[in-house]
């Protein structure tokens, strides 16, 4: 009970602290986005080759483009409380439908990229750091330094070449199998090798991050007197090691991949354009590259909530990992 | 823990406002005569040393001397060090050695490395040279990177120092535009701002700048907030010296080791985001860059997979020693770090 109780409170105080910033992120996004040279009326009368200025006039007052900024912001905003973010003249449907159509296959990528990142990196960084100064840790060292330095959409690449073209094991794009009618396991399996190379080319940077922040930290840990008093107690030294040093030297982990949470998205935009993975960051480059106003907005703005919804379940998480922590 | 404004400090001399005293030991207008009889002032890129200004705070750290024998003592950081060097001389040396537009069409098209000497790179779909292609493409990414690192260095001094130095009401609106750029995914924000913008060089430096400053920013905060609270800067106040004047001349020369460190790191993920950019054909589409190599390369893949390798082995190779670099660096001017390790 008394738990819960400072759970909650841990939540409520992250929730009033994110409130500005999310306000903050609206209306830079909305400004940054005005200072767009032409218009979405520009694009769509450029590709269809033909517009007269009355046909022009037209759809600038149907999407609301020929009023003045503060208006068009102030309708931007009306519209955000009704959990709208307006109508994508490009695409020709509601840029909420349209987001939500793309973010599970985004979520799917970031969360196996996450999770294989935190498992690897936290695995490698504990291995460094238990055998500290040893050659198991000069190999992994100079290892996570040889990822920690590639570009993950390099990675994907090669990987396509190795598994795809010459040894034919993983497909190369897509996130499923088309035409295909696959049910029950078949399927899954197909949709988990479409995503295991584009998790992997994703998740490549953020392994090497986690192993050389876990090892620090725990090399941090291991120095503190509690885990001397662990050790004098007779506690065996994987135990030791698991339960007393991993544990506290989990915070500065989670706090980073909060941090990096954004970057991991600005990684998808990239991975899924090499592996064509039908994704929210191929919809933001494609929305940009056919200046597409709504869309580009609503992802920016989308992606940001969710690292700031992602950052208060992190700051809860810390309140449960270590009692201390109490804002 | 609150965070210990300065006014909250005891203060016997410092009158009531914290930052201009009114009755100052050397009043200000003394203090400039007295500097113009002085002999000429070091050049300004001399304050910037550590261990020049303040030697007692300098000294707590380390001097620079002792620095950089622990610098040269450690292999992975001179082998950095030394390829990164070569790196910088093929950049320069490109227009030398391959004086021709790396974009013109030279040779055959699709020669593997090694088929034909004159192009050991090979060539690519267009017939173009790959090793020109790599010389030229290091100005681009080397470019790029560094001048990306000053402009986010730059900002993320600048906030970082004013938050910590002027805590209270600036450091939270500070602190709060620091957590709305890192909530926003940086590289999103990049591609955006880089296509309203013509895709020049100039544009995705600053672009990558404006979206890279916030970690320089937390450190030089954290830095200034410890260090403001230092004798010498009670000392620096009390003569009457101005805000700016102590943020710069007195703060910032002790708060240079963190920053030096991150610098190489700073560039190395510039290169990086640079490449990612031009991949996405969002580079400038007149330069070569590694990342455009990349690019271009990439519709050969299956058959001609070299073209995708080579340059992406280009920035692995430049990025490694910058962070092999950094990581030198960090060891060298970090005490605390190194007692830990060893």
């Amino acid at each position: 009970m008394h738990s819960a109780q400072r759970l909650a409170g841990a939540l409520r105080r992250a929730l009033v602290h994110a409130l500005p910033t999310v306000l903050g992120i609206v209306i830079l996004n909305f400004l940054l986005l005005q200072l767009v040279p032409g218009d979405a009326a520009d694009v769509m009368a450029g590709e269809s080759g033909s517009a007269t200025k009355e046909t022009m006039a037209m759809m600038r007052s149907h999407f609301g483009l020929d009023l003045p900024v503060w208006q068009q912001l102030l309708h931007y905003l009306d519209h955000l409380a009704h959990f709208s973010l307006g109508f994508s003249p490009r695409f020709n449907m509601p840029v909420m439908e349209l987001i939500w159509s793309r973010l599970p296959n985004t979520l799917l990528l970031m969360a196996s990229a996450l999770a294989i990142s935190i498992v690897l990196g936290i695995a490698c960084g504990a291995a460094m750091a238990t055998w500290a100064g040893k050659w198991p840790d000069r190999v992994l060292t100079l290892l996570t330094l040889l990822l920690y330095s590639t570009p993950g959409f390099w990675v994907g690449l090669m990987a396509v070449v190795l598994f795809s073209v010459h040894l034919g094991w993983l497909p190369s794009d897509g996130n499923m199998t088309i035409g295909a009618t696959l049910s029950g396991w078949d399927a899954l399996r197909d949709r988990l090798s479409h995503a295991l190379l584009p998790a992997l080319a994703l998740a490549s940077v953020f392994v090497a991050i986690y192993a050389r922040l876990t090892r620090a930290a725990m090399l941090e840990v291991q120095t503190q007197d509690f885990v001397r008093t662990a050790e004098a107690k007779g506690l065996h030294p994987f135990t030791v090691q698991l339960r007393h040093v991993l544990r506290n030297a989990l915070i500065p982990v989670t706090t980073v991949a909060g941090i990096h949470l954004g970057n991991l998205l600005g990684g998808a935009v990239v991975i899924e354009t090499v592996f064509s993975w039908p994704g929210l960051g191929r919809l933001a480059l494609e929305a940009v590259q056919g200046r597409d106003y709504a869309v580009s907005l609503g992802v920016l703005l989308l992606s940001s909530f969710m690292v700031i919804v992602a950052n208060l379940l992190i700051d809860v998480l810390h309140a449960w990992l270590d009692p201390r922590i109490k804002a | 823990m609150k965070p210990t404004n300065i006014s909250d400090l005891p203060r016997t001399r410092v009158s009531a406002s914290p930052y201009k005293p009114r009755i100052s030991v050397v009043p200000p207008a003394a203090s400039d005569s007295f500097s113009s009889l002085a002999p000429p002032a070091t050049p300004w890129w001399r304050r910037l040393l550590p261990g020049r200004h303040v030697t007692v705070e300098a000294a707590a750290r380390r001097p620079a001397g002792q620095a950089l024998r622990l610098y040269l003592r450690n292999p992975a950081a001179v082998t950095g060090t030394v390829v990164l060097l070569l790196i910088v001389l093929m950049a320069l040396s490109a227009p030398w050695f391959y004086p021709g537009d790396p974009l013109d069409m030279v040779a055959q098209p699709l020669l593997w490395p090694g088929q034909d000497p004159h192009y050991w790179l090979g060539t690519d779909s267009l017939g173009r040279d790959v090793a020109a292609g790599i010389m030229h493409g290091a100005r681009a990414s080397l470019l790029i990177g560094v001048a990306a690192a000053a402009v986010g260095l730059g900002i993320g001094t600048l906030v970082g120092a004013c938050a910590g130095y002027f805590g209270g009401r600036t450091d939270t609106v500070l602190v709060r535009l620091m957590e709305l750029f890192q909530a926003t995914p940086s590289f999103l924000l990049m591609i955006v701002v880089v296509s309203i913008a013509a895709p020049t060089i100039t544009v995705i430096a600053l672009t990558i700048g404006v979206t890279s400053w916030t970690t320089v920013a937390r450190l030089v905060r954290a830095e200034f907030r410890a260090l403001k609270q230092r004798d010498f800067v009670l000392a620096a106040r009390s003569l009457g010296y101005s805000d700016s004047r102590i943020i710069f001349r007195e703060i910032l020369p002790n708060a240079l080791p963190p920053i030096i460190v991150t610098t190489s790191v700073m560039v190395a993920t510039a290169i990086l985001m640079e490449s990612a950019l031009s991949f996405l054909g969002l580079g400038d589409p007149n330069r070569v860059s590694w990342g455009s190599l990349i690019g271009s390369g990439r519709d050969m893949l299956r058959t001609a997979w070299y073209l995708t390798a080579i340059p992406g082995s280009a920035i692995i190779v430049a990025v490694l020693s910058l962070n092999l670099v950094g990581d030198g660096l960090n060891e060298a001017l970090n005490p605390r770090l190194r007692s830990r390790t060893e």
